[in-house]
């Protein structure tokens, strides 16, 4: 067993436990904190060991794969729990000033720590039915996140979150049994090529549907978005953004790890409902977030919109596509994240969300305007920022491949981003505050105002080096996308040497009888 | 065998179904309860079924004499029902509580976290 895979799932678990304990006093707080530094570390340590050895697999509990669970981490996985640590650590500092005792006494931190260990589970394991139970642990965690508090739009929105999730999950489920039956496997691995020998393609194909509707209701994309803008406005700003960040990108990691190692068997078909379902998404996404007239609620509608993007790169099914894909992935996160960090800092100081009923900002509190600025800029795509060269490699790779429209579609959303981005700019920023007030950072107390800004101007800066020294950072997303392209050292790495002789003394299917 | 249980299947996603479309909330939980034991019963039959045939393997052999059920998905049954009951149960007090708070389960009127508005929604 190999420690340095394990420990981005152990360490958060472990620090749920002691939070929960210690949840009545400040320790479960700071607790919080340093479970999520280490896991920062924890992931750093990986990202290296990946980035020097390539794909790195492990086998829990000593059973051989295919057999066993396997954990495995090539470098999509790596960053993706690099990420997560990122994330986890800006949001668990911003929460020290964010959730208020009542919550936290209720678990808050168990719950986020769960979160964050379901999250680095997903990204990690090699094996399909473990994929659905680390679905589980960051759905339950996120159920109880989401309604923590217990405000009637929290119920609200939560009734519509959990429901249309468990849906997904049980088809999710449904394919995974049926995939089983069809390959007697459920390493991911494994599957890679046993998924070339079935002989009905067009089952086959009919079970990547089944995964495209589960894993892109978890993504968000056009038709099966609805849960994310009815909810992700409702909870605490910790949660928006924690959830904002990663939990829909979990879904989108699952499509790309799916749909590069198992379901290539049909990239004609299955990838064009991808490439179809892309520009839905984005269309759909900024539209929506263009009728809106609340800061959250506005940021909810562009996370679909976003999603459409990164479907686009694995859609298109290049590598300059994938390259594009994960550099979206990684730069979309932070983004994300920081704009709702920022919106709750908004909400402490000027009263709401509403934009109606919020203004002045960029005259008392210039500081928060530039912290806004740098991601919604970001996001709509300004040079030189970072998503500048997301949106520059995606666009080039869908010329690339003569797909005209989707490009057109992608540029003509990133103008309907900077309308949505300068509408909150005008509204929250520019205009005068309705009620007459002038809100001030100085407003909150020292520690307050400290531990709501620094994750927001880290995560700020973390944008500004993306966008100036894109070069590290594209260098590594073509070295992701040709691993995911070419799964030959995923595979290799999981099943090792005897890999293909264990699956071949694999027990004996029973063949399907007829009825009796 | 596989054709009663795949009849069995479709009559319970048909009826759960018809049960999410409802407006009642309640309703459409009971049908997600339905259909996550259609799922059950699917993955059950991914496995085969062999009535009779009890997967033991004799002494001296690696494999079983006669072709058997695999016991794989009936353990990946387990799970799936463990952790849908603690989903399940966490819906329902969610939806009770939804019901105590707003005094509706007509999904239609709970309409608190997007509001009919200027915005059009």
């Amino acid at each position: 067993m190999s420690w340095t895979l394990a420990s981005p799932i152990i360490i958060p678990f472990a620090t749920a436990v002691l939070a929960f304990l210690f949840r009545r006093g400040p320790e479960g707080r700071w607790l919080s904190v340093i479970g999520a530094a280490a896991l920062l570390i924890a992931s750093g340590l990986l990202m290296a060991e990946v980035w020097a050895e390539g794909v790195v697999a492990a086998q829990m509990g000593g059973w051989a794969a295919p057999f066993g669970i396997t954990l495995v981490a090539d470098l999509l996985s790596a960053v993706m729990v690099v990420i997560t640590g990122i994330t986890g650590l800006a949001v668990a500092v911003y929460a020290l000033a964010d959730v208020d005792a009542r919550k936290e006494e209720l678990g808050f931190h168990a719950l986020f720590q769960v979160l964050l260990a379901g999250v680095c589970g997903a990204f990690l394991t090699g094996d399909i039915f473990n994929l659905y139970v680390w679905f589980e642990v960051m759905l339950i965690a996120s159920f109880g996140l989401l309604i923590l508090g217990g405000r009637r739009e929290q119920l609200d929105g939560g009734v519509k979150y959990v429901t249309l999730n468990l849906v997904s999950t049980i088809l999710f489920l449904s394919a995974v049994g049926l995939l089983y039956g069809m390959t007697g496997t459920l390493n991911m691995a494994d599957l890679h090529g046993a998924v070339q020998e079935v002989d009905n393609p067009g089952l086959l194909v009919t079970l990547a549907v089944m995964f495209m509707v589960a894993f892109g209701v978890k993504a968000a994309v056009f038709p099966l978005f609805f849960w994310l803008p009815a909810s992700y406005h409702t909870p605490a700003f910790s949660v928006s953004a924690i959830f904002a960040g990663l939990l829909t990108k979990v879904g989108v990691y699952a499509l790309v790890r799916v749909f590069t190692l198992i379901f290539t068997t049909d990239v004609a078909y299955t990838h064009t409902i991808l490439l179809w379902v892309a520009g839905l998404t984005m269309i759909t996404g900024v539209l929506g977030a263009a009728a809106m007239n609340d800061f959250r609620r506005i940021l909810s509608f562009h996370i679909v919109s976003q999603i459409g993007y990164m479907i686009l790169g694995l859609a298109l099914f290049t590598p300059l596509a994938i390259v594009g894909a994960v550099f979206y992935i990684v730069h979309h996160i932070i983004v994300k994240a920081n704009l709702f960090l920022v919106a709750g800092v908004a909400k402490r100081i000027a009263g709401s969300t509403d934009l109606a009923a919020i203004g002045g900002l960029y005259r008392t509190a210039p500081l928060l305007g530039l912290l806004f600025l740098i991601p919604a800029f970001s996001l709509a795509g300004f040079p030189p920022l970072s998503g500048f060269w997301a949106k520059y490699v995606l666009v080039k790779a869908s010329l690339d491949a003569q797909s005209y429209w989707i490009a057109a579609v992608a540029l003509v959303v990133g103008l309907l981003t900077i309308y949505s981005m300068t509408k909150i700019w005008g509204a929250a920023f520019w205009t005068p505050h309705p009620e007459g007030r002038s809100p001030r950072l100085t407003d909150l107390p020292a520690r307050d105002r400290a531990a709501l800004l620094v994750p927001i101007a880290s995560l700020a800066a973390l944008t500004c080096v993306i966008g100036f020294y894109p070069e590290p950072f594209v260098v590594f997303a073509e070295r992701s996308a040709a691993q995911l392209l070419d799964p030959a050292a995923y595979v290799g790495a999981v099943l090792g040497e005897a890999g293909g002789a264990a699956a071949e003394a694999g027990p004996g299917l029973a063949e399907p009888e007829g009825g009796q | 065998m596989e054709l009663l249980v795949a009849v069995m299947v479709g009559v319970m996603v048909a009826a759960s179904v018809h049960l999410m479309l409802a407006r009642n909330v309640l309703r459409f939980i009971f049908g997600l309860i339905l259909i996550s034991n259609a799922a059950n019963l699917t993955i059950f039959a991914a496995g085969r079924l062999t009535p009779e045939r009890p997967p033991l393997i004799p002494e001296g052999a690696d494999a079983p004499a006669a072709q058997v059920a695999n016991a794989l998905p009936q353990a990946l049954v387990l799970t799936a029902i463990v952790i849908g009951f603690g989903l399940f149960a966490f819906a329902l007090t969610l939806v009770y509580r939804t019901y105590q708070t707003l005094g509706t389960l007509n999904s239609d009127e709970m309409r608190l976290a997007e509001p009919r508005g200027e915005d059009g929604s």
